[in-house]
């Protein structure tokens, strides 16, 4: 090798060199991130975890209590927002795999829904704001849910879609074949093989719902006091966080951590569950 | 084989007509579950297209009050009534820009990382842990800038800024001001961590999807890991890392939360990157519950529309990109 | 004759010829044709399929062998696109007519596709399924017509002792017989194969092409296959395509012996395909 050949060489080797630290860089930079926010939750959450939360209302300003009524409004909301988008997100992920997968509607809903998808949460508590709350006149817990399902549409559609397309088209055939109709063959054979992506589905739309803090603003609102009345305001810990966060109050901005804490917790266990399906679902398929 | 137990072909157990009579509720059963499915896609449709609609009427007073206007100028006063939306709009651009300057060669290190560099062992964990990140709620990452990271800024961070950067022409005038913590910068810090893994993810998955065997000819001719991500993954994939990067700045224009806590809810317009001030979602999440007039209200539902187009517009692009990748793949 | 013509011949199993012609046609297709959006896929096809006889349709891939097996039970029409014109007759009705319920085409006319796809459910279930869709049976009488179906289909034995297990525990052979029971539990009149063995062993075919020997004596069986032994095998008549044509058809003892196309003796002698 030439001398000006060994000198090429060795700036490239180096350029290389320095690329890759700094992608390591990245990456550690990126973890950092994420050890940090963890462990701030965790110290200051668990700092604050106490019986009362459980049990006790969110207090006035100033003094103690639990949050009580934002967990079970959380709950409350969280499932009617589920049992409200799966069924529809799951009819309209079928329409998409097994009756429109190549017609030109087909596309312009799987675009838009992708669109849905990524779109800002506190749109769409605008637009429930508009088209509920405005109509009945106040907020409600109800409004709140409504917001949420619209949420937990998108990602169950996706799921849905992506999941009938992964059943063999021989699947369906064969089912066909039997004589049975279009519509039990994937009511009863389709979705029973889709079954374990449609669950990850659904539980990723709750790990995201349950943080979802913005669009209840505008629809179900907050409420100091324990309430099951769907159509009156409603609490819901993530409210409350942010209401409690932005105060001066001590008190209030250990509830706040309590708070944070159960949300993450409840989110990371969900997405962990997710992703354990997926995993099975990948060895069993090899 | 017991073919002793065979029966003969044709002595289907059902009479014929009541075959007939089955293909009949069959085939209304099939219209109906049709019409059902075709009814739920259709709701999606309507979802979206109704949330554009509702926006635009619940904004209409605000934009035929102040016409043009609205975009232009930076009055935010709920006592005289009027209302301009420049200040929201600079802040939410601004905030989004400094966060894709931090996060897109982030993210790009991050998934080369995961691609190239990382011991295979150690690709799949990493990844995982860099999803979870995605998966945080937006208040907790707004609670930890407010209680945590703030004070970091205002005591190093923002000193060191305006000591260093504070003096130099043109760029100065950014890195000026009082160390108050909250301010643009921070909230596109926060935003900035918020869309990493976003955009390494996708970036990640669409690493993977190009061929080995254009990888291993690059190789082959002597070519360095960097070399090859450079000059064949990158152009390869060019198209669906621009879709990635889109999606990251879809999502770091609509971020409300983790911006509303450190962003500072000031209505006026600096150059400074270190004061507060405002984004369209903060905006709408600070004083949604204040808004006390009509105007008012339909000032910030005005907001809403505006955002949503904006975030529309970026969104499709980056599905649009991100189609590409996918269409090339299916020519293969 | 040549030595290889003597070689296959002597691998035949059919009956004299005198016996085959006894047998009437169970379907007819008439000036056939058929589009793949706009792609002519086959052209103005000619033929019977022999009543309880073995029917193999061999020919190169894209020949449209599995095109022309796919219209006997109409089940090209769930993809949209596709087109048949002509007629298809079965027991001389047509079932290519609108009229023709699909349901019953469907309880006449089973198919088993080239992978076992058995459904995500039980054993059991998987062959109750179809049964239930036409039948209202008593428990009993339902646990009669499953155990049939699956010794009929010689899977019996291997099943019988996890009926209530998951389908998808068995192996790639178990699952393609369970699949022809399922086929078969519908007591239907023909019985398709679309290329059946394709994804199997030696071993497994070769209890998939005994099986095929056994059931034509009560069904009336069309397969196709891409294996000309297996179609010397376990066929009575060969139809040969190319290019969307039917190119000879005939008993497959004079196909692979004396076939009277240049082309068929191209393609059986492994000049081309």
């Amino acid at each position: 090798m030439s001398a000006m050949a060994e000198k090429l060489y060795r700036r490239r080797r180096l350029k290389n060199g320095i690329a890759l630290a700094l992608a390591s860089a990245a990456t550690l930079f990126g973890l950092f991130w994420l050890v940090w926010i963890l462990w701030t939750t965790l110290i200051n959450g668990v700092g604050a975890l106490k019986p009362e939360l459980f049990y006790q209302m969110t207090p006035p300003p100033g003094s103690d209590g639990g949050l009580a009524n934002a967990f079970f409004g959380s709950v409350l909301m969280s499932l009617l927002a589920i049992a409200l988008g799966t069924p529809v997100g799951i009819l309209a992920g079928t329409f998409l795999a097994e009756y429109a997968r190549r017609s030109l509607l087909g596309e312009a809903i799987r675009f838009v829904n992708d669109i849905l998808l990524s779109a800002p949460s506190i749109v769409l508590g605008l637009f429930v704001y508009t088209l509920v709350v405005k109509q009945m006149g106040h907020f409600s817990g109800l409004a709140g849910a409504i917001t949420l399902a619209l949420i937990v549409l998108p990602v169950v559609v996706r799921t849905t879609d992506e999941m009938l397309k992964l059943v063999p088209s021989q699947m369906r055939e064969a089912a066909l074949s039997l004589g049975v109709p279009q519509w039990k063959v994937t009511v009863q054979v389709l979705y029973r093989s889709a079954l374990p992506g449609i669950v990850t589905g659904v539980l990723l739309a709750l790990a995201r719902i349950s943080g979802e803090t913005a669009p209840l603003l505008f629809t179900a609102l907050n409420n100091q006091f324990w309430s099951v009345d769907m159509g009156g305001p409603m609490a819901s810990v993530p409210v409350v966080v942010f209401q409690y966060a932005m105060s001066p109050y001590d008190s209030w901005h250990s509830l706040a951590w309590a708070g944070a804490f159960m949300v993450t917790v409840f989110v990371l266990c969900i997405s962990l569950i997710a992703r354990a399906i997926i995993a099975r679902r990948k060895v069993a398929n090899d | 084989m017991s073919t002793d137990q065979a029966l003969p072909a044709g002595a289907l157990g059902a009479p014929a007509d009541a075959v007939a009579r089955r293909a009949d509720a069959d085939r209304r059963a099939d219209r109906f579950f049709r019409y059902l499915v075709t009814g739920a896609g259709l709701f999606v449709l309507a979802a979206l297209t109704g949330a554009a609609l509702s926006m635009l009427w619940g904004g209409r007073l605000a934009f035929s009050t102040f016409g043009f206007e609205f975009l232009t100028t930076t009055d935010w006063d709920a006592v005289g009534k009027k209302f301009g939306a420049l200040v929201p709009i600079y802040g939410t651009l601004v905030t989004a820009l400094i966060a894709m300057l931090i996060a897109v060669p982030v993210s790009f290190g991050i998934a080369l990382f995961l691609t190239e560099v990382a011991p295979p062992w150690l690709r799949t964990p990493v990844a995982s842990a860099i999803e979870l990140l995605a998966g945080i709620p937006s208040i907790i990452y707004g609670m930890w800038g407010l209680f945590v990271f703030v004070p970091v800024m205002s005591t190093t961070v923002i000193p060191f800024l305006t000591e260093h950067l504070g003096p130099l022409p043109i760029f100065g005038p950014l890195f000026q001001g009082p160390p108050l913590g909250i301010g643009m910068l921070t909230a596109g810090i926060v935003l900035a961590i918020m869309v990493i893994p976003f955009i390494s993810s996708v970036m990640r998955e669409v690493f993977l999807t190009v061929p080995s065997r254009l990888k291993e000819s690059a190789y082959a001719l002597g070519s360095t890991t960097w070399e090859v991500a450079w000059n064949v993954v990158l152009p390869y994939t060019r198209s669906a890392v621009i879709g990635g990067i889109f999606l990251g700045l879809g999502r770091a224009l609509g971020e409300t939360m983790a911006v509303t806590f450190v962003l500072g809810n000031a209505h006026h317009l600096t150059a400074s990157l270190l004061m507060p001030g405002n984004s369209i979602a903060a905006t709408i999440a600070n004083e949604f519950s204040e808004a006390d007039s009509e105007i008012y209200l339909s000032s910030l539902i005005a907001l809403g529309f505006l955002l949503f187009i904006v975030t529309f517009i970026v969104l499709a692009i980056a599905k649009l990109m991100l189609m590409r990748l996918n269409r090339n793949e299916g020519n293969r | 004759m040549t030595n290889l013509n003597l070689a296959v011949a002597a691998s035949l199993n059919v009956t004299t010829p005198s016996d085959q012609t006894t047998s009437a046609a169970k379907i007819t297709a008439r000036n056939l044709d058929f589009y793949y959006d706009g792609f002519h896929a086959l052209k103005n096809i000619r033929m019977d399929i022999p009543e309880k006889r073995v029917t193999a349709i061999i020919g190169p891939s894209g020949c449209g062998k599995s095109t022309l097996l796919r219209i006997f039970n109409r089940i090209y029409s769930i993809y949209p696109k596709l087109e048949a014109s002509g007629e298809v007759l079965l027991d001389g009705e047509n079932i290519l007519d609108p009229r023709y319920p699909l349901n019953r085409l469907r309880s006449k006319v089973g198919m088993v596709f080239q992978k076992p796809v058995p459904f995500p459910m039980s054993i059991y279930d998987n062959i109750a399924y179809g049964i239930k869709h036409y039948e209202r049976l008593s428990r009993a009488d339902m646990d009669v017509r499953v155990e049939q179906a699956l010794r009929q289909a010689a899977i019996w034995d291997e099943a019988k002792d996890k009926l209530k297990g998951s389908a998808l525990g068995l192996s790639g052979g178990q699952q393609q017989r369970l699949c022809i029971a399922r086929a078969i539990a519908l007591r239907p009149e023909v019985i398709l194969f679309d290329e059946p063995t394709s994804a199997l062993d030696p071993i497994a075919t070769g209890k998939i092409e005994q099986l095929v020997e056994e059931l034509k004596k009560d069904f009336t069986i069309a397969i196709v296959t891409h294996n000309m032994q297996q179609a010397a095998r376990c066929s009575d008549y060969t139809a040969f395509m190319y290019l969307g044509e039917l190119i000879e058809f005939g008993e497959t003892e004079t196909m692979f012996t004396r076939p009277s196309k240049q082309q068929t003796e191209d393609y059986i002698t492994g000049r081309f395909g």
